[in-house]
C-alpha cells in the first residue's frame, strides 16, 4: 500500500461489468472501511490510461466483442502489467480472468491475444457451463470452500507457472476439475456472484496482500447466512 | 381463417381445444400449449395465420408487455385487433393469438427479443417498434450486442417492414438501422450501464445532455444518435409533422409509461390513427397483467410493481410513493426469474435509504446482504403477508421479480 489509503481501480467497467461485478469493489471497499482503513476507488473507462499507483486492480465479466476490445486496449496501455510487476493485486472474474492469460477464444473461437499476465490458455468449451459452483481453495491461500455462480464456455488450461485457484467440488469451472488460477497476487476465477460477497473470506486476502497485515475479523452475519444458504442448496 | 389447408384448421382447432383444457385446470390461459400443439400438427401455421393481415410486433427488454397493451388499445378505431396480452411472447403465444381471433385484420404481438428474427421472417410483420437494450436474465438470455447485430440481419432481409425505434438507446438504433425504412422515436434512456460503447466500432460514446434533448455519438466513427422524428419533453409531444400534444391523463405512472405511450402514437400513426385520437385511448389502460395494480388487503392499499432487471428497477424507483412511504421487496430466482442473483448488484438501492424496507421471497438472505453494503436499513420476513402486516394501514409499494410477483399476486387475488 503505498500510502495509507487502498487504492481500488475497477477496469473499464464500461466493457467488463455483466455479473453485478460492481459488488467486488462495493464489498472491498465497505470491508477496509468496517476496519477503518479508507480507500479510494476509481471507476476507469476504457479510453482512460491504467494508473499505475493502484493496489488491487478488478476486471469484471463481459461479452465476446468487449471482451476482445478489452484485451486490445489494455495491451496497448500497459499499465496493469506494470502495476503487477510492482506487486499490485489483481483480481479478475471471467471474461476478464480470460484476457489476462496468453489467449482466449473469441467470437467464433479465433485464439484472441491476451495480456499474459498469467500462463493460462482459454478455449471455447462445447457446452456453456452455467449455474452453482464450489470448490475448494488451494491449502496455502487460507480461503474456506468458495461459492459462486458461473456462466461461460470457456475451457481454460494452466500452465506450468499458474497454480488452480480451487479445486472443484460442484460445477465446471476450468474444465479440468479445477476452478480458477492464481500467481503471485494476481487471481481469475469463473465465479461471480458476486464472488467476493459470498466469500468474505476470499476479499479478506486480497485486502491482506493490499494492506501487508492480518485484519481483525468484522461481523459476517449476512455474508455468511448467504455463503451457508449457497452451499446448502448445491451439497444439501 | 376458412382461407386456411384443412390441416391448419385442424392444428387451430386441436389446438384451442387443449388451450381451454389447460385453462380449466387453472394453468395459465393456454396459449402456450395451445399454440404448441397448433405449430406441432402444421409447422407453418403462424405463416399461414399471418397472411393478410396488418401485423406489429412489439420487443425490448423492458416495457415489451406493456407497450403492446398500449398500441391494441389505441388501436380499436381500426377495428378488431389479435394480440397475445398476457405476455406469451414466443411463437407459440403468437399462433395462439392469432388463432383466437380469426377475424381480425390487425394484429399486436409482443415478442421475446431472440424471437424477432423468426418471427419476422414468418409473419413478414409491416411494423416493428425497439425499444430498450439491457442486462437481463443472463443465465438464459442471449448477450445483448449479439441480439443486436441479429435484429441487423433480419431486417436487412425485411424490406417491407417499418420499424419504429427507440433513438435514444444506442444499440437499438444500431440494431434498427439497418431497416428500409425507421421512425425515430426520442424514448428516453436512464439505464446506461450497457451503451458506453459504440456498437459499430467499440469506440467511446460521448453524452450530452440537456434539459431540452439528450444526444449521443461516437467519438471514433460516424455512428450517431439519428435525428427523432417524434419527441418528447416534460409532457409535451411533438410529433413527425411538428404539431405538440399534451401527454396528459395517463393511468400507468412513471416516466418509463411515457415512452412507452410516444412509441405506442409512433406505431399507431403508422396505420392512420392521430395522436389526438390515440391518446385517450392510451388512458384507459390503467394495469397491465396485473402491473401497476394497486390492492386492498387488511386496510393496506398495495401497489405491485414488477422489475425483472436492473434498469426495471430504476424504472419502478421512479414510481415510488415519496420517502418515507414503506416499500417491500420480494426476490426468487426461479427459471424463469434467472438463477443468478447477481444482477441485484448492478441496482443502486441506496435510494430506498430512510424508508421502511421489508425484504422477502426465495432470495431474501441475497437480498440482505446487497442492502446492508447499500447502507439500507431492512427487515427480513418470511413471507409478504408477514410484511403487509408489519406496516401501518395505508400505502405500500411492493416490487417483486417475475415469479415473486405472480406469487404475490395470486395470494392477494389476481386482478388484471
Amino acid at each position: 500500500m503505498s500510502s495509507d489509503r487502498i487504492k481500488i481501480v475497477w477496469i473499464y467497467p464500461d466493457l467488463l461489468s455483466t455479473y453485478g461485478d460492481q459488488g467486488n469493489t462495493i464489498v472491498l471497499e465497505r470491508r477496509a472501511a468496517l476496519r477503518g482503513i479508507p480507500t479510494q476507488t476509481v471507476s476507469l473507462r476504457s479510453d482512460e490510461p491504467v494508473p499505475a499507483d493502484g493496489d488491487i486492480y478488478l476486471l469484471g465479466g463481459g461479452e465476446d466483442r468487449p471482451q476482445i476490445l478489452a484485451a486490445q486496449r489494455l495491451r496497448g496501455d500497459g499499465g496493469l502489467a506494470r502495476a503487477v510487476q510492482s506487486g499490485a493485486v489483481v483480481f479478475a472474474v471471467c471474461a476478464g480472468y480470460q484476457l489476462l492469460g496468453h489467449e482466449f477464444g473469441g467470437e467464433e473461437g479465433q485464439p484472441v491475444q491476451g495480456l499474459g499476465l498469467l500462463d493460462i490458455r482459454s478455449t471455447r468449451g462445447e457446452q456453456r457451463a452455467v449455474g452453482e459452483i464450489v470448490g475448494d481453495v488451494a491449502a496455502e491461500l487460507n480461503v474456506p470452500r468458495i461459492t459462486g455462480f458461473e456462466n461461460h464456455q470457456g475451457v481454460t488450461h494452466l500452465g506450468p507457472n499458474a497454480r488452480p485457484f480451487a479445486q472443484v467440488v460442484h460445477g465446471v469451472g476450468n474444465g479440468d476439475g479445477f476452478e480458477g488460477a492464481y500467481r503471485g497476487r494476481v487471481l481469475g476465477t469463473y465465479m461471480h456472484g458476486p464472488a467476493l460477497v459470498r466469500n468474505p473470506g476470499l476479499a479478506d486476502l486480497l485486502l491482506r496482500w493490499a494492506v501487508g497485515r492480518d485484519l481483525q475479523p468484522i461481523d459476517d452475519s449476512w455474508a455468511g447466512r448467504l455463503r451457508e444458504e449457497r452451499l446448502n442448496a448445491v451439497m444439501g | 381463417m376458412s382461407d386456411l389447408p384443412l390441416r391448419s384448421q385442424l392444428a387451430v382447432a386441436l389446438g384451442r381445444t387443449a388451450a381451454k383444457m389447460s385453462r380449466l385446470a387453472g394453468r395459465g390461459d393456454g396459449s402456450v400449449i395451445g399454440g404448441r400443439i397448433g405449430l406441432r400438427l402444421d409447422p407453418e401455421l403462424l405463416t399461414r395465420l399471418a397472411k393478410d393481415r396488418k401485423l406489429v410486433l412489439v420487443s425490448a427488454t423492458n416495457g415489451k408487455t406493456t407497450t403492446t397493451r398500449l398500441i391494441t388499445s389505441a388501436m380499436t378505431p381500426l377495428g378488431e385487433v389479435a394480440t397475445n396480452a398476457f405476455g406469451a411472447n414466443m411463437p407459440t403465444g403468437h399462433v395462439s393469438a392469432l388463432a383466437s381471433a380469426p377475424g381480425a385484420h390487425y394484429g399486436v404481438l409482443e415478442c421475446d427479443e431472440k424471437y424477432v428474427p423468426m418471427v419476422l421472417r414468418e409473419t413478414g410483420a409491416n411494423v416493428v417498434a425497439l425499444m430498450n437494450l439491457s442486462r437481463d436474465q443472463m443465465d438464459r438470455a442471449a448477450e445483448i450486442w449479439l441480439l443486436a447485430g441479429k435484429w441487423r440481419r433480419a431486417l436487412e432481409a425485411s424490406p417491407q417492414s417499418h420499424v419504429i425505434a427507440n433513438c435514444d438507446d444506442p444499440l437499438v438504433t444500431w440494431g434498427a438501422s439497418t431497416a428500409k425504412s425507421v421512425t425515430w422515436v426520442a424514448a428516453g434512456q436512464h439505464w446506461r450501464e450497457d451503451s458506453w460503447c459504440c456498437p459499430e466500432c467499440g469506440g467511446p460514446l460521448d453524452r450530452r445532455d440537456t434539459e431540452e434533448d439528450s444526444d449521443w455519438a461516437c467519438r471514433q466513427c460516424h455512428f450517431r444518435r439519428p435525428r427523432p422524428d417524434w419527441t418528447l419533453k416534460g409532457d409535451q409531444i411533438t410529433d413527425p409533422q411538428g404539431r405538440v400534444f399534451p401527454l396528459t391523463g395517463l393511468s400507468l405512472p412513471g416516466r418509463a409509461n411515457r415512452s412507452n405511450a410516444l412509441v405506442a402514437l409512433a406505431v399507431v400513426a403508422q396505420f392512420g390513427v392521430p395522436p389526438e385520437q390515440a391518446l385517450p385511448l392510451l388512458a384507459q389502460v390503467t394495469s397491465v397483467a396485473g402491473r401497476y395494480t394497486t390492492v386492498e388487503h387488511q386496510g393496506r392499499t398495495m401497489r405491485l410493481l414488477l422489475s425483472k432487471n436492473p434498469a426495471g428497477w430504476l424504472e419502478a424507483f421512479d414510481v415510488l410513493q415519496p420517502a418515507p412511504g414503506p416499500v417491500a421487496l420480494s426476490i426468487n430466482a426461479q427459471g424463469p426469474d434467472g438463477r443468478d442473483t447477481s444482477w441485484l448488484w448492478d441496482v443502486d438501492y441506496r435510494i430506498l435509504r430512510g424508508r421502511p424496507v421489508w425484504v422477502t421471497g426465495e432470495r431474501r438472505v441475497d437480498l440482505a446482504a446487497r442492502l446492508e453494503a447499500a447502507e439500507v436499513s431492512f427487515t427480513v420476513v418470511d413471507d409478504i403477508d408477514q410484511a403487509v402486516m408489519s406496516v401501518p394501514p395505508g400505502h405500500l409499494d411492493i416490487i417483486a421479480n417475475y415469479t415473486a410477483f405472480q406469487s404475490i399476486r395470486t395470494r392477494y387475488g389476481r386482478v388484471v
